[in-house]
């Protein structure tokens, strides 16, 4: 203690202190943060699913979507018949249960498990059909062409959702996400649904092929190298047009100010 | 600056004011000069030892002063002597040896930016990322060293010293003018240019197609672009294909409300030049979504704010991707609310109602293309846009 004690007023410490505690809290925040996305795969559906399922709407859906997923005017839209899909990709990546009504649902770590999640969607999926959970085979990106992938990404879900995935702003407080954390079931199944603003891409214009290239592109452009060392986002040349000049800017003005100082008044 | 030895302002004459009052000439001393914002410390002493050359500094000339004593002192000027020496030797010493290091290291970063140039490569792609890293870390430490290196030395070892230097009539004397004339008439006789006409005229004759030289430059900027930015490749019967596969779609596969699909013209996908003018959004609509307007004609003249209805195939509704602000590609879509969206300048429009301006810089809706089914059931085109695309120009009328 008496170590501390004699250097605590050292001019330092003030600096020592303030990064410890910021690596402190970057690190807790990592660690909760790092919640591990699960992956669902589809099961057989029995009726005990079903039922199950059920259950759990009750519990968990009906609040907003009414008792038979029927939906409530002005508050959440019907269920029946938007498909296995659409509840894997809603509920596995969080975004329902909503936790408000907002501009939209934010990825959060799910409420439920993969195998809740598959008895739920059995029973919104039993309830008036809809595009079932794509199996572990049909997101497969082995052998994808990933040029035709960019070129499909580029053409159509760039715009939105920026040429390498990073996400971008859209109307009212909407936005389109980041694809950084999504599996490539959910990237299928947003295609799939079109959740919230985004559009459909069915099977018959994008081709479950075709789906499996874009896939095989987001999932690859992940591993890019960064040229710069940063990859300040990847949002392109405003951030990174932004980053040079606030920091060059910063490191001119002292440099100016060390040239152009004045002289210590060394012969005095 | 303010500084309080401005020339402008006579010197003070407090010792340790400023600097330069110490580094006072011999020649201010010795009275060649009576005016000047040195009059009041021309008394103090100077304090220097002998006439040591500091870097950088002029030679030891004369008087070791800046102007030359003998037109300087006659035109009536100040004249000063740079200080010999730095105030303290012991941390010019030192200074030295720190400019010295950054010199020496800057030259060792510089010998091994070309090492690295010599060795890393641009084979691929990992090398090239290598290779930029290095040669970029080289090259700013070089420099970086060299100006930290300079810096230092006019900080500590160059004296600060302001330095007034007064300016004259820039002219020649008169003999000096009458001495080049008379030159310059010698040399234009005996190189008998005035005497042979022919070799004058031929010369100058020559020089004339230089002369006419920008108007090329200038024709380089054209051909202006006559009609061509009227109209786009799209042509009645010409299929719609998705952008990327090259397939052609059908209202049938295209069927799910809230579909988009980016689509160009058949035989043009690949041609950026035509894609640029000819990029088209296929977007599908719920019955009843659409506010249609009157039937027109394919190409023909439409009530604006509306959706053609005559142009759609079972709520299908094409639109030019080319922002009519300026020329963005306007590919975002909510599905749920209909807009499309501009990323350049946050240009919305609503695509229930013939892309109908609701936000944003740009003026006119995006343009309707016409389409129809051909025999086989594949969307076509019925005809071009019937307007420009894309942004205003100056001719568009």
């Amino acid at each position: 203690m008496s170590w501390i004690t004699a250097r605590r007023r050292h001019p330092a410490a003030g600096f020592i202190v303030v990064a410890f505690v910021l690596v402190l809290i970057g690190t807790a925040y990592a660690v909760i943060t790092s919640g591990a996305a699960s992956a669902s795969s589809p099961a057989t559906v029995n009726s005990a699913q079903i039922a199950e399922g059920r259950n759990l709407f009750v519990e968990d859906c009906a609040t907003c979507h009414g008792q038979y997923a029927e939906g409530v005017a002005n508050q959440a839209p019907s269920l029946i018949g938007v498909g296995a899909a659409a509840v894997d990709f809603q509920v596995s990546t969080g975004r329902m249960p909503a936790a408000a009504l907002g501009a939209e649902n934010e990825r959060k770590p799910p409420r439920l498990n993969p195998a809740q999640t598959r008895a739920l969607a059995a029973y919104i999926q039993s309830l008036g059909g809809g595009p079932p959970i794509p199996s572990a085979a049909q997101v497969s990106t082995a052998g994808a062409n990933l040029g035709l992938g960019q070129s499909l990404f580029e053409a159509n879900c760039a715009a939105c959702h920026n040429f390498v995935g990073a996400g971008g702003a859209l109307t009212n407080g909407k936005f389109a996400p980041a694809l950084v954390p999504s599996t490539p079931t959910q990237i299928y199944e947003a295609m799939l649904t079109g959740p919230e603003a985004m559009p459909v891409f069915n099977d018959l214009t994008v081709t479950p092929q075709e789906k499996r290239d874009i896939i095989a592109y987001v999932t690859e452009v992940r591993a890019e190298p960064n040229p710069g060392g940063f990859s300040l986002g990847r949002v392109g040349p405003v951030t990174e047009g932004l980053v040079a000049f606030l920091g060059l800017l910063f490191f001119m003005v002292l440099a100016a100010l060390w040239i152009t100082a004045k002289h210590g008044k060394a012969h005095e | 600056m303010s500084d309080t030895n401005s020339p402008g302002q006579p010197g003070t004459g407090q010792p340790g004011e400023g600097s330069w009052p110490e580094y006072l000439t011999g020649a201010e001393r010795h009275g060649a000069t009576s005016s000047g914002p040195s009059g009041a410390s021309a008394a103090e002493p100077s304090g220097h030892g002998g006439p040591r050359r500091v870097i950088g500094t002029p030679p030891p000339a004369a008087a070791r002063t800046l102007l030359a004593p003998s037109g300087g002192a006659e035109r009536g000027e100040v004249v000063r002597e740079l200080p010999a020496e730095p105030d303290d030797p012991r941390k010019a010493k030192t200074v030295e040896k720190i400019v010295a290091a950054c010199f020496v290291t800057a030259g060792l970063a510089g010998l091994a930016f070309l090492v690295f140039y010599g060795t890393i490569g641009v084979g691929s792609i990992t090398n090239a990322l290598h290779s930029n890293l290095a040669l970029g870390c080289s090259m700013a430490v070089m420099f970086l060293l060299l100006g930290i290196g300079a810096t230092l030395w006019v900080r500590h070892l160059m004296p600060t010293v302001e330095l007034t230097e007064q300016r004259h009539p820039m002219a020649s004397t008169p003999q000096e003018r009458a001495a080049f004339k008379e030159t310059f008439t010698e040399g234009a006789e005996a190189s008998q240019f005035v005497k042979r006409p022919i070799i004058r005229r031929s010369l100058i004759a020559a020089t004339v197609p230089l002369a006419v030289a920008p108007i090329f430059l200038l024709r380089d900027l054209g051909p202006l672009p006559g009609t061509s930015l009227d109209y786009t490749v799209w042509r009645k019967g010409l299929r719609l294909l998705v952008y990327g596969t090259g397939r052609p779609i059908t209202s049938a596969e295209f069927n799910s409300p809230g579909s988009i699909i980016s689509v160009g013209p058949e035989g043009y996908l690949n041609n950026d030049d035509a894609m640029a003018k000819a990029a088209v959004t296929l977007i599908k609509f719920r019955p009843g979504e659409l506010v249609f307007g009157p039937p027109a004609k394919p190409g023909g003249p439409t009530v604006r704010n509306t959706v053609v209805p005559n142009w759609t195939v079972d709520n299908i509704v094409a639109y030019s991707k080319i922002c009519t602000h300026l020329g963005c590609p306007a590919a975002l879509y909510e599905q749920t609310t209909h807009r499309i969206l501009c990323p350049c300048h946050q240009s919305t429009f609503d695509a229930t109602e013939g892309a109908r301006v609701i936000f944003g810089p740009a003026t006119r809706p995006l343009p309707q293309l016409p389409i129809g089914v051909d025999s086989e059931g594949y969307l076509i085109a019925l005809s071009d846009f019937n307007q420009p695309v894309g942004p205003s120009f100056w001719e568009r009328s």
